[in-house]
């Protein structure tokens, strides 16, 4: 029986691989959902079926309620409101491994083991159970502000920097007890203080990230959920956990990696948390700016009507106001005019990579003419009009021109070069970074100012 | 401080450096604004017009200048026009600094400042205030429409009931903006528009406008810096000269559009190539001011030789006098805007603004010229990369030299050494096992497309959600507190896979192309 359970695990193991490869192209990645469904199902109906487990009114129930709840939440959720629950679901990863190696712990079979191999399984036990406290405290804190209930804005201790390495240090001496003193009272009160120090650990360092950054604080975390199950896997002995672990862990720090590159962060201090916010840093107070021209909906509609090719910049604003329905029927109203539209994406807009795909996608607009910044960077010279609807940070030429700007370095979309700018927002306020935007001072650029939805929607009539 | 705009002088010139609508934002700047009257009258401005938008007519030439700050001209001045000067007046016209260097002393002379329309550089700032490129584009429009009037026939092809016309095959050599313009205004008469540039990067610029590309077979890039196009070697203009040959027997109309900076205009059309063109066919040469890109150009006038005519207007720009002057005189607006950011009507010629700096050729009695080279060059040279996959960030990061490179599998050798040495086989083949997979995430993720990222990170943490095999392993243990432990970790992680999985169908089921 062990045999076939262990080829389960190798073809779960396979089929999870193929899931992601086919994540990674437009025309196989609802194969590589199936293949991830497959996959999942095969792993779980192997264990279940081997002889290990036998409590199965238990397993029922806890797989019935909790599928239930899942399914609830897939079909209820909104596409804007997508960031929140990956972060959520994140939580109960970090959870789930923070329970099995206290389980691990606690279990009597594990006292058999001896010398070097007790210790091993001891510190897996420990790193799972670190990991699994980060990721949930972090991921729930992550929730909080894209949920709204916590500030955006990132919170900045004195000597924060020094706290984390301190929190650190602490786990680690206790670990080098811990592992070598099995099962003393003080080494599991040990346990206890560093689940909780770890808890805290994971609270203060996505406090400490603006919201801003939260894209790539949200695929870091899910790197590390694929780190606590790794964890979990070791100490359990099991590989299909380490594998499908490590394939997760290593992803998410690559998706984190080519996030941090779209913002020209550094990698290791996004690891490290709070980064880009450097107190030494204030933002650059640039007073006098201009003036910003406003301009009337129907002003912009007339535009449009000559308008030749139009590319539009969505940003968090066109999630908040849930502007993508009438983006579209914009977008169709202008086809139907001869003009080209076409929608330029920055690798970090919106709160989740990727995140005003899904939404453009949510509204039926075609995907081939929703273009990466990379793509479509070198178009604005040749564009008549740019609609920016709700971005900010990712249309800043402070990051291009500025070198003292805290953003500075940051690719950004070149709206600025195109014949005419558009930006609607709701008001003259700075982004997430904080920086003030001389795009809207430009001399090409005009301002809608409203909300979103309802600007569109004022456009598309007067079109 | 009191802007004006005297009549332009040269009986070639129809242009006017201000309309009314030029006037009027200069009155909003905070300048009076005093025209000189019938400055506008070849542009079909009436005096009438500028009083309507603000300023002032004055008929005196002499009073004009005695009371003038900023003198806005098209053409540089004659040398009485610089007699009417007075000290400390700024003049801003076409001025060309590098032919006429007397006229650049006299004006030093006497104590000017002077901004040169012509020596704005060309980076994408100053792209407002860029005269140059205005009349470049209206004369390439005017040169085809100079074309069209000298053809005995239809540009476009029709077919009607006396018979079929073919449609006029057009030729237009150098695509900067007066050649692009040239091809689009060509192209919406209807004909077949080829083009011919040294410089590779204007490809798509030629194609988006509707022309063919014409190449030649021996690589080489002629861009130089700002836009402009370099000298070629022996080789590429011989193979140039060939390529012309043959298509001067088809073609119906050549346009030539050949400049380079500070030299004269390269001789592109030869006498043979005209006598290969067919009986009645016209050559427009653009660069009949700079010698001209055809042997047989005659500047200034239309000449027939060989039965093709040959037009060597230098003042296509100013054939077109209202809409030249309208756009002219916007530029203008837009360097004295560029000057005056208060708006208070107080210009300041700020030499730390590129733009400003480029411009300028005479400050306070000073030569000023040349300015130093712009830092941006127009055209940025573009390198398509073949989207070959990229190498692990790791080595990114880690400084490529190899000492670094044995330094760190050294390292990474000692760790391997130490765990194999001290730690059970069982450890040792998971953990291959999870170094494995490490590897196997990194390349399978690598190439993923932004637009996927969502739903990748769906489906992975979908998937993460296999810990929920570590609980089912544990559920089953006799310890009750390790079961509701377990039980609770179950439940958990099928929230997770199952609302996982289900948002990620959900998501790419909304993706269409």
């Amino acid at each position: 029986m062990d045999g076939i359970v262990y080829m389960a695990y190798l073809l779960a193991a396979v089929f999870f691989v193929l899931s992601l490869k086919g994540l990674s192209a437009h025309e196989s990645a609802q194969q590589g959902n199936y293949y991830g469904i497959a996959g999942m199902a095969i792993a779980v109906l192997a264990t279940i079926a081997s002889d290990a487990v036998t409590g199965y009114f238990m397993l029922i129930v806890a797989v019935g309620v909790g599928g239930f709840i899942g399914m609830q939440k897939a079909k209820s959720v909104e596409m804007t409101e997508m960031p929140q629950l990956v972060a959520l679901l994140h939580s109960f990863v970090g959870m789930a491994a923070i329970l099995i190696s206290w389980s691990g712990y606690i279990d009597p079979a594990a006292s058999e083991l001896t010398g070097a191999e007790l210790t091993i399984h001891l510190v897996e036990i420990y790193l799972g159970i670190f990991i699994g406290s980060v990721t949930f405290t972090g991921s729930l804190v992550a929730w909080g502000k894209l949920n709204g209930q916590i500030s955006g804005s990132p919170l900045i201790l004195p000597f924060r920097h020094g706290m984390n390495a301190i929190a650190i240090l602490v786990c680690l001496w206790m670990m080098t007890y811990f592992a070598s003193n099995p099962h003393t009272a003080l080494s599991t009160f040990m346990l206890m203080l560093m689940t909780v120090i770890a808890l805290a650990l994971g609270l203060h360092l996505v406090a400490a990230i603006g919201g801003a950054d939260m894209p790539v604080v949200v695929s870091m975390l899910n790197s590390y959920s694929g780190w606590a199950a790794a964890a979990t896997g070791f100490m359990l002995g099991n590989d299909l956990l380490i594998v499908v672990g490590a394939l997760v862990g290593s992803s998410g720090a690559i998706l984190s990696y080519i996030m941090c590159q779209g913002m020209n962060r550094s990698f290791i201090s996004v690891i490290m948390g709070g980064f880009g916010t450097d107190s030494a840093k204030a933002p650059v107070a640039s007073g006098d700016q201009g003036e910003a021209t406003e301009v009337s909906a129907e002003d912009v509609a007339d535009d449009l009507k000559t308008a030749k090719s139009v590319i539009i910049v969505p940003g968090f604003g066109m999630a908040v106001a849930k502007a993508q329905q009438v983006v579209k029927e914009l977008t169709e109203t202008l086809q139907k005019n001869g003009c080209t539209v076409r929608f330029g994406i920055h690798p970090v807009a919106g709160r989740l990579p990727g995140h005003m795909n899904v939404l453009l996608a949510e509204a039926d607009v075609p995907y081939d003419i929703v273009l990466e910044m990379d793509e479509i960077n070198d178009d604005f010279p040749e564009t008549d009009m740019v609609l920016v609807i709700g971005a900010n940070d990712t249309v800043n030429p402070d990051a291009l021109e500025r070198p003292d700007s805290p953003i500075a370095g940051m690719p950004v979309l070149k709206v600025w070069e195109s014949k005419q700018v558009i930006v609607l927002k709701r008001s003259l306020a700075s982004g997430y970074a904080g920086v003030e935007n001389p795009l809207f001072f430009k001399e090409n650029t005009r301002m809608l100012f409203g909300d979103a939805k309802d600007s569109v929607q004022k456009v598309l009539k007067n079109l | 401080m009191k802007i004006v705009i005297p009549e332009e002088i040269s009986p070639q010139e129809l242009r006017v450096a201000a309309s009314p609508a030029s006037v009027g934002k200069l009155i909003d700047l905070g300048f009076d604004v005093c025209v000189q009257a019938g400055a506008g009258q070849k542009a079909s401005f009436t005096d009438q017009l500028y009083q309507d938008a603000g300023a002032e007519v004055v008929a005196d030439k002499a009073e004009l200048y005695a009371n003038a700050d900023y003198v806005l001209k098209v053409n540089g001045p004659t040398n009485d026009e610089v007699q009417l000067f007075k000290e400390g007046t700024t003049l801003i016209s076409f001025l060309w600094p590098a032919q006429n260097p007397e006229l650049l002393d006299k004006l030093a002379a006497k104590k000017l400042n002077v901004l040169a329309m012509d020596s704005v550089p060309r980076i994408s700032r100053a792209q407002k205030m860029d005269a140059l490129s205005t009349m470049a584009n209206i004369g390439g429009y005017r040169a085809v429409v100079e074309a069209a009037h000298h053809f005995g026939r239809f540009l476009t092809g029709q077919i009607t009931a006396a018979g079929k016309v073919p449609p006029a095959k057009v030729l237009v050599i150098g695509a900067g903006v007066a050649g692009l313009a040239a091809i689009g205004t060509a192209k919406s008469m209807g004909a077949i528009v080829r083009a011919f540039d040294t410089r590779m990067e204007v490809r798509e610029q030629v194609e988006s406008m509707g022309g063919e590309f014409l190449t030649v077979d021996i690589e080489e890039d002629g861009a130089g810096t700002g836009g402009y196009a370099k000298e070629m070697s022996k080789e590429f203009i011989e193979a140039e000269m060939a390529l012309f040959r043959e298509q001067a027997q088809e073609v119906d109309i050549v346009i030539t559009t050949a400049l380079i900076p500070g030299k004269p205009a390269p001789k592109l059309w030869k006498t043979d190539a005209v006598q290969a063109m067919k009986e009645g066919s016209v050559v427009v040469d653009m660069a009949a001011e700079q010698g001209g890109n055809c042997d047989l150009t005659v500047a200034g006038e239309v000449a027939v030789r060989e039965g093709v005519t040959i037009i060597g207007y230098t003042n296509l720009a100013a054939r077109l006098p209202g809409q030249a002057s309208v756009l002219y005189a916007q530029n203008l607006v837009h360097l004295l805007a560029e000057m005056t950011p208060e708006k208070n009507g107080q210009p300041v010629i700020d030499m730390e603004n590129e733009a400003i700096r480029g411009a300028t050729v005479v400050k306070e009695g000073n030569i000023t010229w040349p300015p130093p080279p712009p830092k941006l060059s127009e055209a940025p040279k573009e390198v398509k990369r073949e989207s070959a996959p990229l190498p692990p960030p790791k080595e990114e990061k880690k400084p490529t030299g190899a000492g670094a490179i044995i330094g760190f599998w050294v390292v990474a050798g000692i760790i391997l050494f130490v765990l194999g040495k001290y730690s059970p086989p069982s450890f040792l083949s998971h953990f291959m096992v999870f170094v494995l997979s490490v590897f196997v995430g990194w390349q399978v993720i690598w190439n993923v497309s932004h637009s996927l990222h969502t739903p990748l990170m769906s489906v992975t943490n979908a998937i993460s959600g296999i810990i929920i095999v570590g609980a089912l392993l544990q559920i089953s243990s006799g310890s009750w507190l390790i079961s509701l432990l377990a039980f609770v970790s179950i439940l958990l992680a099928s929230i997770n896979i199952v609302g996982g999985f289900l948002v990620t169908r959900r998501m790419l089921a909304m993706f269409r192309r």
